[in-house]
This record gives C-alpha cells, sequence and structure tokens, in this order.
C-alpha cells in the first residue's frame, strides 16, 4: 500500500462565460500523501478552490467544464465514477470545510442532529452517529458538548461554528480533509487554535490535509509542503521552508515580498512635543442595552499621525470608530476636535466636521453605490459640500484623484463592479480624499485584499500620510501590517483599551498578558519564525492558563 | 492629464439597448400603438363606437362582408368591437395608469418617510396602511359610491387608495435593508442631508422593484375598474373601458364569445406588453447587469 492517497493530474477546468471561455484551472497537478499537509497558495483567482471543488465535485455544470486530466483516489480516477458512487467518496473518504461555517450550517437545525447527519446519509444507524457526534464535539473541544449539542449555529462563535464543521467533516472518519480558507474569518488567537486542532486531528486519524489559503503564515503554520498558484496555474511547489527560502518563480517572489510585518520597526515618529492633538477622545463609552461595547476609552490623535487600533471581534474597535463619526450616538464621554466635542455638534457644524474626519470602509464591494459610476461617487463629495470645489473643476479634479490613487481617469464612467478588489479599495480612498479630510479612518481597510494589492493600498496611504499630512486611525486586526503602517498602536479587549504605547515598545516588548498572546497568535511567513513563534506560544498558554485573571 | 469622456447620449443608449431585447422591443411597440389610438382613436372612431346597427347585431369576427370596421365582429345591438376596443382604450389606459401611478407615488413616498424616519411615524404610517388593508374595497367603494358623484376621478381616487398599501409596504421593507448598507454609511460619513441618501441613493435601489410591482398592478386595476364600474362608480355607459366589455360580453361567451374576448385579450396584450418591458427595464437599469444589453445577445438564454 503506498502513501499517496490524492493524485490530481493535468487537470483543466473552463467556464463558459459571456465573455468567452475562461480557463481557471490549467494542467494542475499535485498529490497527496498520507499525514501530510499540503497547502495550495494563491490569491483570488488564482483557481485554488476551484481545483479543491473538482475533487468534491462542486463544479456547476454548466459553466464549468473539467476539460482535462484525472483525479485518483485510491488509485481509482474519480471523473470516471458515476455520480452514486462519487457521492459515497464525498463525505466518507474525502471531506471538506469551508469559509464561512455560518453559510454551511444549516440556520433552522440543531448542530448535534448536522454533525449526526453526515453520518446517516452514509448509513450509520441514528444512536451509534448521535452518540459519535457527541464525541466528536468534545473531541473539537467544544465545552459542555452534552448540552450543546441541542443549540443552534447562531448561538456559537466564530470560532466554535468552524470546530463544528470540523466535527461534521470528521464524522466518517475521513481519508481526506480538504480545508477551503478554515480561519480566514476567525481572530488571530481563534485561528492559532483551530489551526492547531487541524494539526492534532491529523496526528491522530493520520488523514491528508488539503489546506487553501491566501496566507503565507497559515502556511508556515501547518504546511509540509506547498503549490503555489496564479492565474490557474502552478507556478511553484516545494517545502514550505523551501519555497519561503529560496522561491525561483518570479510571482512567488513577489508574493514573499509583498507579505506584511518584516519591515524593520519603525522608530518613535517625530512628532514634536508641543503640536497640540488633532483628536483627544477622553472616556469614551457606548451601551447596547446591558451591554458594554465601549468602556472608558481615552486616546489622542496627533497631525499626520498613524494610530492604529488592534483587538479580536467584539473588543469594540468598529464602535469606537462609529462613535466617532457619529453613525452611532456614545453613551458617555467627549472627543475634542479643533476645540470643539463631536458630541455636542449642531446639525450644521456636524456638516461641516464631515469634511474633516472621512472613513473608508472594509469592504468596498459593499461601500460604492452600485448603481453609481466613479465618476458620480467621487464627484458626490462636491455636490454635498459645494464650497470646496465649482461645478466646472469638478471633471478635472475627479481625474487628478484617480491619477494620484493609482486608477485611470478614462474609467471614470465605469461602474463599481467593473472592477478589481483593491481597485475599489482605491476609489473609496478617493472618495475620501475628495473632502481634503485632515484624519481618515480605515475600518479593516485592507483585510479584504489579496496581499500584493494590501501592500500597494498600504504604500498609497503611506504616500497621502507623507504628502498630505492626513492622520489615520487604522482599526486592524492583521498585525504584521498594523507593524508596518502605524506609529502608534491601541490595543483593545471587551469594549477597553489595555494597552497603549509606540508601534516598536508594543511589538517588542508588550506588558499586558493579553497583548502578548495576540501577538503570538499572529503568524509569521517565515516557517522558520513561526516555528519558534508556536513554541513560544505554548508556553504562553501554559501561563495563561495558569494565571487565567490575567488574560480574561 | 488625459480628460474623462463624455457618457453617450442617454437616448442612444436607450435605442441600443432596447434593440438586444426583442421582446422589450415588441412590448414598446405595441405600447406606442396603443398610446397612438388612446390618442386619436376617440376622434375618427366615436361614431362607429357608439351608433347602434340592429340589422348587423352580433356579427361574427374575422370576415370583411360588413366592412373593415366590423373586422372584429359587432356587439348585441351592432356596434364595431374594434371601433369600441380602440375608443374605449382611452378610458382604460387613463384610468389605469392614473391610478396606478397615483398609488405607487404616494405608496412609495410613504414607505421611504415609514423606511427613513423615527419608529413612532413609522408605526403611525404603518397602522393607517393596515386600515386600508383590512377595509374590503368594494366597501369602501359604496361608501364613497353613497357620499360623491360617479366620475372618473373617484374611480382612479378609490383604485388608487386600495393600492397604496402594497407599494408602501413594499418600499419600507426595501428601505429598512437598503439604509443598513455600507455605501448608505459612507454617504452619512460625507455629510449628505436625509433627503439626499433617500433620493439618491435608496430610492434608486427600490424602484426595479415597485416598477415589477406595478405592472402586475395593471392587469388587477383594469378588471378592479370593470367591477366598480358595474357597481355604478366611475364608468357608466355609453362611456366604455375594457373591463366593462369584458362585463357586458360575459352573459353572451356562448353565442358571441368575442364580445369577452377581444377587450379581454387587449387586457392581456397591455399587461404582458408592460411585464416585458418592466423586465428589460430592471436589466437596463441595473449597472451589473446592463451588460447583457449592451453586448447585443439575447437576455434569456
Amino acid at each position: 500500500m503506498t502513501n499517496r492517497l490524492l493524485e490530481v493530474n493535468n487537470l483543466s477546468v473552463e467556464f463558459h462565460t459571456v465573455q468567452g471561455r475562461v480557463h481557471a484551472v490549467r494542467d494542475v497537478s499535485f498529490h497527496l500523501d498520507r499525514g501530510e499537509t499540503l497547502a495550495i497558495l494563491g490569491e483570488s483567482g488564482s483557481g485554488k478552490s476551484v481545483s479543491a471543488s473538482a475533487i468534491m465535485n462542486l463544479i456547476d455544470t454548466p459553466p464549468g467544464y473539467i476539460t482535462e486530466g484525472s483525479i485518483k483516489y485510491d488509485g481509482q480516477n474519480l471523473l470516471d465514477l458515476p455520480r452514486d458512487e462519487r457521492r459515497q467518496i464525498n463525505g466518507r473518504k474525502i471531506a471538506m470545510i469551508f469559509q464561512d461555517p455560518l453559510a454551511h450550517l444549516n440556520p433552522v437545525y440543531k448542530v448535534g442532529w448536522q454533525i449526526s447527519e453526515a453520518m446517516r446519509v452514509h448509513g450509520v444507524p441514528n444512536a451509534k452517529a448521535d452518540a459519535r457526534a457527541l464525541d466528536l464535539m468534545h473531541r473539537v473541544g467544544i465545552p459542555d458538548a452534552e448540552a450543546k449539542m441541542n443549540a443552534y449555529p447562531h448561538q456559537f462563535s466564530g470560532g466554535q461554528r468552524q470546530r463544528i464543521m470540523i466535527a461534521m467533516a470528521l464524522g466518517m472518519k475521513p481519508d481526506i480533509l480538504i480545508a477551503d480558507e478554515p480561519t480566514t474569518a476567525l481572530d488571530v488567537t481563534v485561528q492559532a487554535q483551530i489551526l492547531s486542532l487541524l494539526e492534532e486531528l491529523q496526528e491522530e486519524t493520520g488523514m491528508g490535509l488539503l489546506l487553501i489559503t491566501h496566507d503565507l503564515g497559515v502556511v508556515a503554520e501547518t504546511a509540509d509542503r506547498v503549490v503555489v498558484m496564479n492565474k490557474g496555474e502552478i507556478v511553484e511547489t516545494g517545502t514550505a521552508a523551501s519555497v519561503y527560502k529560496d522561491p525561483q518563480n518570479d510571482y512567488t517572489k513577489r508574493l514573499i515580498a509583498a507579505a506584511p510585518g518584516k519591515a524593520p520597526l519603525k522608530s518613535v515618529p517625530d512628532i514634536t512635543p508641543e503640536d497640540e492633538p488633532l483628536l483627544q477622545v477622553q472616556h469614551l463609552s457606548k451601551r447596547y442595552g446591558a451591554v458594554e461595547a465601549l468602556t472608558d476609552a481615552s486616546f489622542h490623535v496627533m497631525p499626520g499621525e498613524v494610530v492604529a487600533v488592534v483587538g479580536e471581534s467584539g473588543s469594540g474597535k468598529s464602535t469606537l470608530a462609529k462613535t466617532l463619526l457619529r453613525l452611532q450616538e456614545p453613551s458617555g464621554g467627549t472627543a475634542m476636535y479643533k476645540g470643539r466635542d463631536l458630541f455636542s455638534l449642531t446639525e450644521r457644524e456636524l456638516y461641516d466636521m464631515r469634511r474633516d474626519i472621512q472613513m473608508v470602509f472594509q469592504d468596498p464591494t459593499q461601500s460604492l453605490n452600485p448603481r453609481m459610476t466613479i465618476y458620480q461617487i467621487i464627484s458626490e463629495a462636491w455636490a454635498i459640500h459645494p464650497e470646496i470645489l465649482p461645478k466646472d473643476a469638478w471633471r478635472a479634479r475627479v481625474s487628478e484623484l484617480l491619477t494620484k490613487v493609482g486608477l485611470l481617469p478614462e474609467h471614470a464612467h465605469r461602474y463599481p463592479h467593473q472592477f478589481s478588489g483593491g481597485q475599489r479599495q482605491r476609489i473609496a480612498i478617493a472618495r475620501a480624499l475628495a473632502l481634503e479630510p485632515k484624519m481618515i479612518v480605515c475600518d479593516e481597510a485592507v483585510s479584504a485584499l489579496d496581499v500584493s494589492i494590501q501592500a500597494q493600498v498600504i504604500a498609497l496611504l503611506n504616500d497621502l500620510r507623507d504628502t498630505m499630512n492626513i492622520s489615520f486611525m487604522f482599526i486592524a486586526h492583521d498585525l504584521p501590517v498594523v507593524r508596518d503602517f502605524a506609529d502608534r498602536v491601541i490595543v483593545m479587549q471587551a469594549g477597553r483599551i489595555v494597552e497603549t504605547g509606540d508601534t516598536e515598545t508594543i511589538f517588542a516588548h508588550p506588558v499586558q498578558t493579553y497583548t502578548k498572546a495576540l501577538l503570538a497568535a499572529s503568524l509569521e511567513p517565515d516557517p522558520e519564525v513561526q516555528a519558534l513563534r508556536r513554541a513560544e506560544r505554548k508556553t504562553l498558554l501554559m501561563d495563561i492558563q495558569a494565571d487565567p485573571d490575567a488574560a480574561r | 492629464m488625459p480628460e474623462i469622456a463624455e457618457p453617450r447620449p442617454l437616448l442612444v443608449q436607450i435605442y441600443r439597448m432596447l434593440m438586444a431585447d426583442k421582446f422589450a422591443l415588441c412590448g414598446v411597440i405595441f405600447l406606442i400603438i396603443l398610446a397612438v389610438s388612446a390618442i386619436f382613436g376617440p376622434i375618427f372612431l366615436e361614431d362607429a363606437a357608439t351608433r347602434p346597427n340592429l340589422r348587423g347585431r352580433n356579427a361574427p369576427p374575422l370576415s370583411m362582408e360588413n366592412g373593415w370596421v366590423n373586422f372584429l365582429g359587432t356587439d348585441s345591438v351592432g356596434r364595431s368591437m374594434l371601433a369600441r376596443i380602440l375608443v374605449a382604450s382611452r378610458n382604460t389606459l387613463q384610468i389605469s395608469f392614473i391610478s396606478v401611478f397615483v398609488a405607487l407615488s404616494i405608496g412609495c413616498a410613504l414607505g421611504l418617510i415609514a423606511g427613513y424616519s423615527t419608529p413612532r411615524t413609522s408605526n403611525l404610517i404603518l397602522r393607517g396602511a393596515d386600515i386600508i388593508m383590512s377595509f374590503p374595497s368594494l366597501l369602501l367603494a359604496v361608501i364613497v359610491l353613497y357620499m360623491l358623484e360617479p366620475s372618473i376621478f373617484n374611480l382612479v381616487l378609490v383604485l388608487a387608495i386600495t393600492r397604496v398599501p402594497v407599494y408602501l409596504r413594499t418600499t419600507r421593507a426595501e428601505v429598512l435593508e437598503v439604509r443598513e448598507r455600507m455605501f448608505v454609511q459612507a454617504a452619512v460619513v460625507m455629510g449628505a442631508s436625509k433627503r439626499r441618501i433617500i433620493l439618491r441613493h435608496i430610492l434608486p435601489m427600490v424602484i426595479p422593484t415597485l416598477i415589477t410591482i406595478a405592472t402586475l398592478d395593471f392587469a388587477f386595476v383594469m378588471l378592479a375598474e370593470s367591477s366598480l364600474s358595474f357597481l355604478g362608480i366611475g364608468i357608466q355607459p355609453p362611456d366604455i373601458t375594457w373591463g366593462l366589455m369584458v362585463a357586458q360580453g360575459r352573459p353572451y361567451l356562448v353565442q358571441a364569445w368575442w364580445l369577452a374576448f377581444w377587450p379581454g385579450l387587449a387586457i392581456i396584450l397591455t399587461t404582458m406588453s408592460l411585464n416585458l418591458l418592466s423586465i428589460w427595464m430592471r436589466t437596463a437599469l441595473d449597472p451589473v447587469q446592463r451588460w447583457r444589453l449592451e453586448i447585443g445577445r439575447k437576455t434569456n438564454d
């Protein structure tokens, strides 16, 4: 018996679209051995998910067609098997988990029922399936599993839902687990837990893990070997360490170079202490009913300074941004801007203030009106604030702004959907710049973007800061990006600011346990560094377990 | 620096996109013919439509024996069906267009207010709509009949009021969803006024749905009009509408099917044309879908 579990040979997938045929995957070959973790690394549109879908028979035909190649599992070519046999293999021998567990769990069924259903469809008797479901809930680390069997998906946190998905996938003890971006939607600390859970389970069962990801850090943390894909083709294959240390292909080199968090740490910014802060927030708090989303937050932002706010979901960082921008009313506190409290402005003053403080949202697909052209989107700023620019100058200024953010002025009459994600975020930035703001609040502004695009957008923001002296409040959960871009960092946990300091201090000498845990959970793109990190994290975890109050 | 080009003129764009969807094109052509006949028909055919001819009663259709005017047959007192349908188109279209338009405007305006204002105002508007909805429209009609003179205006009033809640509730539901979207928040952050947010950002997202409902509503209104006319509100003979013609032709279905058939067909064709047009409009108004029409292929493949 060989160790080779899965062998994909010369796979090509085409999609028939109105624009003609699109080769989503071209001549792709890779293999997966027993007990091995293979990562398929690529950016959006690289064909990595389509390859996995082909293995699971999830490609919709039409419009997708597998035009060439074979997928061999256990010596059999899956593509030749009839549908019924194929279904027997799916779930039983090859299982899959997805990026967004909320979307892939049925909201109207109890999770215990859903886990055991995955076994019942393969003929396991009810009682046995239920018993195993409970075992699995324990195994994937759901606390109080007996009671939680009868809970519905929305009653779990994102990390727990992903654990439940894993439990579902493991029901039939599959030989192969395909994980499609399993941790992309999760917080860093949760991501680290899920990845180590996958690793443990793999050691126990000896299954092969096919991990699809865009994140070099995830590759460094888990993968034995890595396949790098670009535009539907494999550009490089090798062990994770060798590909990182000695990439051969240009695209791989660029991808590795674009990974954030490698630049030398910034030294303390040269802001003269006698400068007045641009924004001075004191004792800001926000309650939703009985829930305190934000408690007693105080900080300041200097002119031209980049202040990052980091923390996990639910830490209150988005509430902070929304409250400062008056998208929500605060429950208490003040925010002094130019000698005025932002929270006690009249309608008229608020309207004037909108010019100065702008926001760039996380998902540019949603923050740009799909029914407006780029020209309309950007020039709306001057329709709202006519004092900025007379109407006959709009056209020239729009093309100037588009050029500034690296887009072509000819594209002004296109609609948002005709641009890529990175380009859309540039449009959103151009819109913010149209008002000539003093400060821009970026709410996870780069987290939805591919790594190489992320680097470009950060470079653009850096340039704006230097040339226009704009301050940034940069809300992010991605620490390497923060490390590259921010001057000062505010760490938030459960609605409170737990630590503040300049970037160098926070990253090199964190004081709070929570900050340390956050840093330790963040993944490094370098496999060797990441191995050291992992060891550190384990010791830290033991510290936290010894003293749970400190980390809370 | 390269200049931003002027976008293509709107009329040229509409023409091109219409040519790409043959069904919608047929619908538009039919509606144009209908509009022309509604405007000019009564001027030329008033006489043929109203003068009885007892010798030519219930003449069967599809024969040229009685002259082209009677090609579609004659009714129970010998009036030309073709002439009557063309003459009736004016009243029918007038009533249904105006009542649907009034219902849509009022419903949409109130829906926007209900969706984007305080819960108090919103509740007030919604309970008002509930009252109208729980009130049988026939009862409302009878009340109007007792209080007011029968006239086209009163008919339109009754029809419009009973249809308002449909548009109101749809609009409000859509507004509640759209107002939470990120681009609306982005507009708030830019300092956009409420008026601007509602008119520029929310309304364009709601309109396509409303137009689709409106086209379906035409058929409903045309038939509702006939039952109200039957009760004595609104259109009284010798004035005619399609709905009234269908109602009058019903007792003769066995002997003279064409009395009810032709006006019925006119209602169906009008509604269908409007419906095809609304499907086209949904695509044409949506920049994400518009390419389907711009590349000049069929939309329904």
